[in-house]
């Protein structure tokens, strides 16, 4: 039998229904790994093996009743620490919310419990979902399992900034895990680490309990190993919630039995636009293997544009501090979280001094983009005008869908790079959502799946932008190219 | 449009996050190079574009009008309210005095 | 125009007045959470996750709310906008759990509207005085800070966090504190009118940031000053009467106007600038990322407009139109909720206790009730929520009146005992047998007693001294125990007098 650790989803779900193992047995080989890795990838930034065992034990016990198991069943899970856990530490990687207990349990994660997922750990990510490698978090940087094969022994990025879903996902710590996507946070990890992740269409997955970055971008998704495990999980996770007023009110398709990898009389539109100059050779090479995939697949191959791509990342990088600087406003040192309290320091210097102290210099950075966008004088010339780019964005999806069903773009510019490569320029940084930024700002589903690896041995990704509410095309999509990338590269175990 | 010290301490302390020197210094190119970047934004001809208010197509739903319908948004929980508090005494939240 | 002036050391000054009016919107559960909205619970003890602005946590709008926004609205005829948005109002106080309040600054959901205060002559209010009202927008209360429970530390309660707000914005166009007092009182009866907030100043639900600059007579606005949470009509206008003295000194003496924030204090009656609010304001407003812009349909409006009730100068016109009430007795009667509808309900039960019309007892009902009921309430320090005599009761007694069976005079000590006992009119009659003798005869035999008795004074009178036919009514009614019709007694001593 092959190790449980190197099962997806669907094969643990059918495993444990079936009686192959227990659920338990599962969640003790995932709590090992988990255990074994902490050090070296610092994927988790705790670990919580007796809730794993719980839930399996619950799940097994429910078997041996004869019950039927949830859409979950048995599958143990990584939890973003930007989902709200009860009474487990919640800290969006942020030293202000180190030791923060929430005494509420984000909607996610409670469908996925009541799914029959179980919990390993709270995964470690870009402090306060900022950042796209891994190097903001309060809690250390998450470490790739990958190393390139050039004989050096570099710590690779895992992405951001779902870096410690990707990593743990890769290092085979959890078959599954959740993150969030508010500029690429779900797919530019998975592309960095050869995992597949979706980000549903806005309103899909509720942010009741998520802790906000940006509240017009951020929407939860599922990473795993596979087109279907995605597609199984998504299901568990998504669902109209009335408590979040952005949340969809449409019932929740079942993805995974309308799975298909058949593309016969299927549009991909490949945008122009995102040909740019200067593409990495290898990127380059895997979107036409991707094409060719596609065109296998049965689907035809269309040329669209996308004419304000290029204004994508500007945009996003206007809309997105705006929105968190006022998010973030409530870690305040009042209610929860840290307090710095300076001796004989007032209220307001209080708040300068627990925010000092509390937040990264990512998230300081930020802040004070989005606070200086929003002041007196600069919010239209700002603001309004990235609101109204942003409407154009969004008409050129809606343009290009009236040719094509879904598109075909890589997810990131470059395959994974060293930590600490581009720590020191920010822009360089945030070029990095490149590809990713244009379907967040436009709400739609997109998805990475790994299409191969690299001349330096990393993984790749491609990625499937479809219509508003078309997850099923996008999964559809990502299937046939899974089915054809035939990728099964994992990272050699040096941890 | 450039930021200098002053702009950035200003914003800082509508931002309510305390800088030394050092950092403003720091922080003034750092965020001159991204305002740069941000703005050629100006380049778009907007003038017929209404900014985006919903990014996928949906309508405000209101809620019925009563008390504690759902508990998690309902209210009658102080301790769950209270539980992490720095300060917290006789049912309060405690802050440094304030003079109004 | 008002003439209001005040007189400088270096001549006339005039005041413009404009009023923001925060008034607690009549709901069970807050504005964007369901917890209770009810005043004077325990510290914290009405606060959900989402009021204390836990991580993650997110607004969603109560229905009812937006509906009392609306139908305000409709009260003042403003234009209701059925397309509006919430935005952030970015600051950071204690108060404030989510680091911003949940306004609306942009679209605000009612525009444009007025109402036409009261004219009143002494206070130099003059008819049809119309005050403007710019906007209407929903928007969060904030907590409530404790500064004198501990030596070193504010403490914070969070139970008025989210509760909603309707923030009512005038034009500047009042000119005097008196019509600043006018408009707050006839918004205020408007509001309670509509239901959409119950008025109760003392306990925070009304509260007016009050704008007062000076100029001189037709120059160009000053610069304004904005004194913050004043809450009666009083305070109100003490408030302004002080701030416009204060400003009309400071530039007398050669000095500016600071555009400030003040607080007022209702101890010494002045208003003094507030420190913690000195911090430049830059509130960074734009939209609530959380919330999608509020549409209102066809259907929601024409039930607003539906469930809107008769409004206060709609049924002071009526009253006098239909009624025949006099102009004052329609105002005293329409100044309030309580008041008309005890009224109505008193005149509802008059008429179908003696068979009649309403507007055939309205006045006798609109006269008693002000002039006596009013009064022995009163006296007893009472209002008519705690009346201890019901409307049933006191149309029984206008009842015994209108048929003849008690008069007036006797009316009024049947009250009395009324208040005192709390028995029905009729049982107290009976009791004390105090019906009204309207048999010609027995009037007729009195009657020619007192005139024997009086021979004298029936001489003078049929000289010409008329004056004294109140005389022989007096003696009439006191040899009856102010038991005899008075009607019929005039009657009788007219015929037997020539
Ligand atoms: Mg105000
Ligand atoms: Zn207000």
């Amino acid at each position: 039998m092959t190790e449980l650790t190197e099962l997806g989803v669907a094969q643990i779900r059918d495993g444990v229904a079936g009686g192959d193992f227990t659920a338990v047995e599962v969640a003790q080989a995932f709590n090992a790994n988990v255990a074994a890795a902490q050090e070296a990838l610092n994927a988790f930034i705790i670990a919580t093996p007796e809730k794993a065992i719980e839930a399996a034990q619950a799940t097994d016990a429910k078997r041996a009743r004869g019950e039927a198991l949830g859409k979950m069943g048995g599958v143990p899970i990584g939890m973003k620490d930007l989902f709200a856990t009860f009474d487990v530490q919640t800290t969006a990687a942020s030293h202000m919310l180190e030791g923060f207990k929430p005494q509420y349990e984000s909607t996610v994660s409670q469908k996925l419990w009541d799914a029959g997922a179980g919990m390993l750990g709270k995964l470690n990510l870009d402090q306060f979902a900022m950042g796209s490698s891994n190097e903001t978090s309060y809690f250390g940087n998450v470490i790739s399992p990958w190393k390139r094969n050039d004989g050096g022994n570099a710590a690779l990025a895992p992405g951001g900034s779902s870096g410690g879903s990707s990593s743990a996902l890769a290092a085979r710590l959890c078959p599954a895990a959740t993150g969030t996507d508010t500029g690429g946070s779900i797919r530019q990890p998975a592309a960095f680490t050869g995992t597949t992740g979706i980000k549903p269409t806005y309103g899909r997955c509720s942010r009741w309990g998520v802790v906000a970055f940006a509240s017009s971008l951020d929407q939860a998704g599922p990473m795993a190993r596979s087109v279907q495990d995605c597609a199984i999980m998504l299901e568990a996770m998504a669902g109209f919630d009335a408590k979040d007023s952005t949340s969809l009110d449409l019932p929740v398709p079942n993805w995974e039995a309308a799975l298909s990898g058949d593309m016969k009389g299927k549009k991909v539109g490949i945008p122009k636009e995102y040909r740019v100059d200067g593409l990495d050779e290898d990127v380059s090479k895997s979107w036409d293997d991707g094409i060719a995939w596609l065109k296998d697949a049965g689907a035809e191959i269309v040329e669209i544009s996308l004419p304000h791509t290029k204004y994508a990342l500007p945009t996003y990088y206007i809309i997105a501090p705006a929105e968190a600087s006022s998010n973030l406003a409530r870690y305040d040192g009042v209610r929860y979280g840290l307090r710095d309290l300076p001796d004989g320091a007032n209220l307001q210097d209080m708040y300068a001094a627990t925010r000092a102290a509390g937040f990264g210099p990512e998230v300081k950075r930020r802040i004070l983009i989005g606070t200086y966008v929003l002041s007196a004088g600069f919010y239209d010339a700002y603001y309004t005008q990235a609101q109204k780019v942003r409407a154009l964005i969004a008409q050129d999806f809606a343009k290009a869908f009236e040719q094509c069903d879904v598109i075909l773009a890589p997810t990131a510019p470059s395959a994974a790079f060293g930590l600490g490569e581009n720590v020191d320029d920010p822009l360089k940084m945030y070029l990095n959502d490149v590809f990713a930024v244009p379907a967040s700002l436009a709400g739609l589903p997109a998805m990475s799946v790994p299409a191969g690896l690299n001349r330096e041995g990393l993984p790749l990704g491609l990625q499937v932008i479809g219509k508003a509410f078309d997850e099923q095309g996008v999964l559809n999509a990502g299937l046939a190219l899974e089915q054809r990338a035939q990728f099964s590269a994992k990272p050699e175990k040096w941890w | 449009m450039s930021v200098d010290t002053a702009t950035v301490a200003k914003i800082a302390s509508l931002a309510r996050i305390k800088v030394s020197e050092a950092e403003i210094e720091a922080m003034v190119p750092e965020l001159n190079g991204i305002l740069a970047w941000v703005e050629q934004l100006g380049e778009v001809d907007t003038s017929q574009v209404e900014p985006m208010t919903a990014v996928i197509p949906n309508t405000l739903r209101l809620r019925d009008d009563v008390i504690d319908a759902d508990p998690l948004t309902g209210g009658d929980k102080r301790d769950a309210v209270l539980a992490n508090a720095p300060a917290a005494e006789h049912g309060f939240f405690g802050v440094p005095k304030v003079i109004e | 125009m008002s003439t209001y002036r005040i007189q400088g050391a270096t001549g006339d000054w005039e005041v413009v007045i404009g009023l923001e009016v925060h008034a607690q919107v009549t709901s069970n559960s807050k504005l964007f959470s369901g917890s209770a909205t009810a005043f004077g619970a325990e510290p914290n003890s009405q606060v959900s996750l989402i009021d204390a602005a836990m991580p993650g946590m997110l607004p969603v709008p109560n229905r009812e709310c937006i509906r009392q926004a609306v139908r305000t609205g409709m009260a003042i005829e403003a234009q209701i906008n059925k397309w509006s948005r919430f935005d952030r109002k970015n600051y950071f106080y204690a108060d404030l759990p989510q680091g911003y309040q949940i306004s609306q600054l942009y679209h605000p959901i009612v525009g444009e509207g007025s109402l036409t205060i009261d004219a009143d002559e002494k206070a130099g209010i003059p008819a049809d005085k119309v005050i403007g009202i710019e906007r209407i927008h929903v928007e969060q209360d904030a907590g409530k800070l404790m500064h004198d429970q501990h030596p070193t530390m504010s403490y914070v309660d969070l139970n008025r966090s989210g509760v909603a707000l309707m923030e009512i914005v005038s034009r500047p166009d009042m000119a005097s504190p008196a019509e600043a007092g006018a408009y707050l009182s006839k918004l205020r009866t408007i509001l309670r009118y509509v239901g959409s907030c119950d008025g109760n100043m003392d306990q925070g639900s009304m509260r007016a940031d009050v704008n007062v600059s000076v100029r001189r007579p037709g120059e160009e606005l000053g610069t304004r000053t904005e004194t913050k949470n004043v809450n009666s009509v009083r305070f109100v206008m003490q408030a302004i009467e002080h701030e416009a003295s204060r400003q009309v000194d400071v530039l007398e003496a050669g000095g500016k106007i600071v555009q400030e924030t003040r607080l007022f204090d209702p101890t010494t009656g002045s208003t003094r600038s507030m420190r913690s609010k000195e911090d430049a304001h830059d509130y960074r407003y734009f939209p609530d990322p959380d919330l999608l812009p509020l549409e209102l349909d066809d259907a929601f409006l024409e039930e607003c407009r539906a469930s809107l009730p008769e409004l206060p100068d709609a049924k002071r016109a009526r009253y006098v139109g239909e009624l025949g009430l006099s102009a004052y007795n329609a105002a005293v009667l329409t100044a309030d909720v309580d008041t008309f509808a005890w009224f109505e309900a008193l005149l509802a039960e008059t008429a179908s206790a003696q068979g009649k019309q309403p507007a055939e007892v309205a006045k006798q009902a609109a006269n008693w009730l002000i002039s006596e009921f009013f009064g022995a309430l009163n006296k007893q320090g009472k209002s008519l929520e705690d009346s201890p005599v019901s409307h049933e009761q006191a149309a029984e007694l206008l009842a015994l009146v209108g048929k003849g069976t008690i008069s007036g005079s006797i009316a009024k000590q049947v009250l009395e005992t009324m208040f005192e006992t709390g028995d029905n009119a009729g049982v107290i009659v009976e009791r004390e047998g105090l019906k009204q003798e309207s048999d010609t005869g027995a009037i007729e035999a009195k009657v020619d007693e007192i005139l024997a008795a009086n021979a004298d004074k029936v001489a003078q009178y049929r000289e010409g001294k008329v004056a004294l036919f109140g005389f022989f009514v007096g003696q009439t009614m006191k040899a009856m125990a102010g038991k005899g019709n008075p009607q019929v007694v005039n009657e009788i001593l007219k015929a037997k007098l020539g």
